[in-house]
């Protein structure tokens, strides 16, 4: 039997390794397969993350999972002259993947299962431990659900880093109904990509985590808002929606228990500022995404009026395990007030960019160097943009402070969506602030002078000083003008679009020096 | 991405949007799934479509066509047969991004939001794909490539310019 018993192989349907060709390995596995007569079981499974091995082809042998990787079709029938199919070594091969030093130094919560199942089946789900956090909760009252979230420490994954269990405390004491949930899958920060991941490799991740969500509060309806950029994850989310509705996991009468929640997929429409709450509330109401004043706060009259729990993709994808293990079991990774693990993203000039999930507190040392492994070019790394495009520069002198909220605020930076975008010392940092404030112009809603107006002159200075002219001037009067947008912004758009330009500017002053 | 409507010589834009309209309209807040689901068919989002729209929503032209104006992704006029993004956020740029966007015009003789002459491709910016780890990284309609350096893209542009072909 043995001989002819498909063997099991996996690859990535993730839209990062398709995008590196995946598709076309598939394809070629199947079509040596057919020809050696050894039949193989291709499993497109999410991404592990690690993608500069992109495509990571993976056998299972009685050993465990071997990797082979990065894979091309042209290299498929060298691997099977090898005998990769029972785990013989390649050039190619890294040996058992759990054991990688790549992810066997990771500590994966959220991203537990992503890249080891089948992301739409449901079975391969619940064998990996899914709605095991659901089935508890749905047996709590909602005010447990909350204390639970609010003793495991969950903050806001989205930016903000607020307490995730205090804003569902405010909507399930708020009076109106209905009562809504939206799953802010936004994810327009650059360098970020673990939103997209979890939609692709784990989705009913995100759809158990926001039923709990729902439950907590007492809603009875949620949106997921997903970008437009992301048509592969569209797809997937959209198909582990209906499935998950099928089986009882959505719907009318969830799990058996009577309650109700119907979760429904949108689609943005390529704005920056859709991602910030009160926009994406006008964007799902239908209307252009301008940012709403504050007071009301959503958590008391959010979409359509009624209270709104709005939360990051992947603060609701870590709520899950957090039913499933308990507050304690999270609230004991991380340091300070930080707790539980973020799954960090290394992006840009770096020889091993791709999704480390860890425990605040690491340095990012120990991200560039350990995991990341230096630069791609080989050149001296100069300068990290952390937290997104409106993050603030790290110099190298800073690559010893821990990754901690506190920490970072401390010295000007945020962790933000864990994006970590690393540039070497070819890079000219004037060109990435007038970036930054080009962004800032091109995205901004229009909705207040400071980030409208200020950005677009915000370009035009730093044009100024880049050519040289009146340099102490209009260096100062850049200054003032992050200032006002600092102070006078309605939003973080405007808000913090100075965090990338004063970084720059304290950091990297002889960018900015006539040349 | 549809590429029906550069193929269609003269669509009938109010009959194919009307049904659009109607599977639609009775979502809440289902402005934005309406224009989507007509980019989607048409390419693009007609004229024609706003009065509809409007008065299927009850609202007026000129909420529909500040929804229209203010979203990036909807066109006002049909594209290409492919529609090609090229991605100019941070992690592309430290990976050369600006070079090959550089190449990019310079090959195809275009300028963003413009279609080239053949009608094969529309180039547009796009503010991150998500693919930062695989950077530089492009679109062809629904098809996201990494790792693009100057070589994979002119191989990509042959084979758009095929017939209806994608790379
Ligand atoms: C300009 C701007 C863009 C934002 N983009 C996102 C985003 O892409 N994804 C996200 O989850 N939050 C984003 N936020 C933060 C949200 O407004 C909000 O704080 C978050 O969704 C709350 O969820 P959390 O508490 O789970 O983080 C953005 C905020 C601003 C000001
Ligand atoms: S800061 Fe910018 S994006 Fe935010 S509300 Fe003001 S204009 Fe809109
Ligand atoms: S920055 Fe280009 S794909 Fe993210």
């Amino acid at each position: 039997m043995t001989a002819t018993q498909p063997q099991r192989v996996y690859v990535p349907g993730d839209s990062g390794a398709l995008s590196v060709g995946a598709d076309q390995v598939a394809r070629s596995l199947q079509i040596e397969a057919q020809r050696c007569g050894l039949p193989i079981e291709l499993v497109r499974n999410g991404s592990r993350g690690l993608y500069w091995l992109e495509p990571l082809v993976e056998v299972e042998t009685p050993a465990g999972r071997m990797a082979y990787g990065p894979v091309r079709a042209q290299d498929v029938p060298d691997l099977f002259a090898a005998g990769f199919l029972s785990g013989e070594p390649h050039r190619l091969g890294h040996g058992l993947t759990a054991l990688m030093p790549y992810l066997a130094g990771q500590e994966r919560l959220t991203f537990a299962r992503v890249g080891l199942t089948d992301p739409l089946s449901l079975d391969d789900y619940q064998a990996h431990g899914g709605f095991a956090g659901l089935k508890r909760a749905i047996g709590l009252e909602p005010a447990a659900i909350v204390q639970e979230v609010t003793d495991s420490g969950l903050r806001g994954r989205g930016g903000a880093a607020f307490p995730t269990g205090i804003k569902w405390a405010t909507v399930r004491d708020a009076p109106l109904t209905p009562k809504y949930v939206v799953c802010n899958a936004d994810e327009g920060d650059s360098g970020t990509f673990s939103d997209r991941m979890l939609m692709e490799g784990d989705p009913y991740c995100l759809i158990e985590g926001t039923t709990i969500a729902a439950l907590a509060v007492g809603a009875t309806q949620g949106y997921i808002y997903s970008r437009s950029e992301y048509p592969h994850a569209f797809r997937i989310m959209e198909t582990a929606i209906a499935r998950a509705r099928a089986a009882g996991f959505l719907g009318p009468d969830l799990l058996g228990s009577g309650r109700s929640f119907e979760l429904e997929l949108r689609m943005g429409a390529g704005a920056y500022i859709c991602g910030e709450e009160t926009a994406m509330l006008e964007s799902l109401e239908g209307r252009p995404g301008l940012v709403r004043f504050k007071p009301p706060l959503p958590a008391i009259a959010g979409l359509f009026g009624r209270p709104t729990v709005i939360n990051n993709a992947m603060s609701l994808a870590s709520v899950p395990i957090i039913l499933a293990q308990g507050a304690a079991f999270y609230r004991d990774y991380g340091v300070g007030r930080s707790h539980g693990t973020l799954p960090f993203q290394l992006a840009g000039n770096i020889r091993h960019g791709g999704l480390v999930e860890k425990a605040f507190g690491l340095t990012l040392n120990e991200m560039l160097y350990d995991y990341g492994g230096g630069s791609a070019s080989g050149r001296p790394i100069r300068a990290v943009q952390v937290g997104g495009p409106l993050g603030a520069y790290v110099p190298e002198s800073q690559f010893d402070i821990p990754l901690d909220y506190e920490a970072y605020a401390k010295i000007g930076a945020m962790i933000g969506h864990g994006g970590i975008v690393v540039f070497d010392d070819t890079v000219d940092m004037a060109r990435m602030a007038r970036y930054a404030m080009e962004f800032c112009a091109h995205e901004s809603c229009g909705k207040c002078t400071p980030c409208r107006i200020g950005s677009r002159r915000g370009v035009e200075v730093i044009d100024r000083i880049i050519a040289g002219q009146a340099r102490a001037a209009n260096l100062a009067l850049l200054e003032s003008l992050c200032d006002t947008m600092l102070n006078g912004s309605l939003c973080a758009l405007g808000g913090m679009a100075p965090y990338p330009v004063q970084s720059a500017l304290r950091h990297f002053p002889e960018d900015f020096a006539p040349s | 991405m549809s590429n029906s409507a550069a193929a269609d010589p003269a669509p009938d834009h109010a009959g194919q949007v009307g049904p659009i309209i109607a599977a639609h309209r009775d979502r809440p807040g289902a402005m934005l799934p309406i224009l989507h689901a007509i980019q989607r068919h048409l390419g693009w989002v007609p004229g024609a479509a706003v009065p509809l729209i409007a008065n299927a929503l009850n609202c007026s032209r000129a909420e529909v066509q500040g929804v229209l104006d203010f979203y990036h992704d909807f066109r006002r006029a049909p594209p290409g047969r492919h529609v090609l993004q090229l991605c100019r956020a941070e992690s592309c740029q430290a990976l050369g991004g600006l070079a090959l966007e550089a190449h990019a015009r310079a090959v195809l003789g275009l300028d963003y939001y413009q279609t080239s002459a053949d009608g094969a491709l529309t180039l547009e910016p796009v503010y991150c794909l998500g693919n930062c780890a695989c950077s530089p990284a492009v679109r062809v309609d629904d098809e996201i490539l990494g790792r693009v350096d100057q070589e994979r893209f002119d191989a990509l542009i042959a084979g758009l310019r095929g017939v209806g072909a994608t790379a």
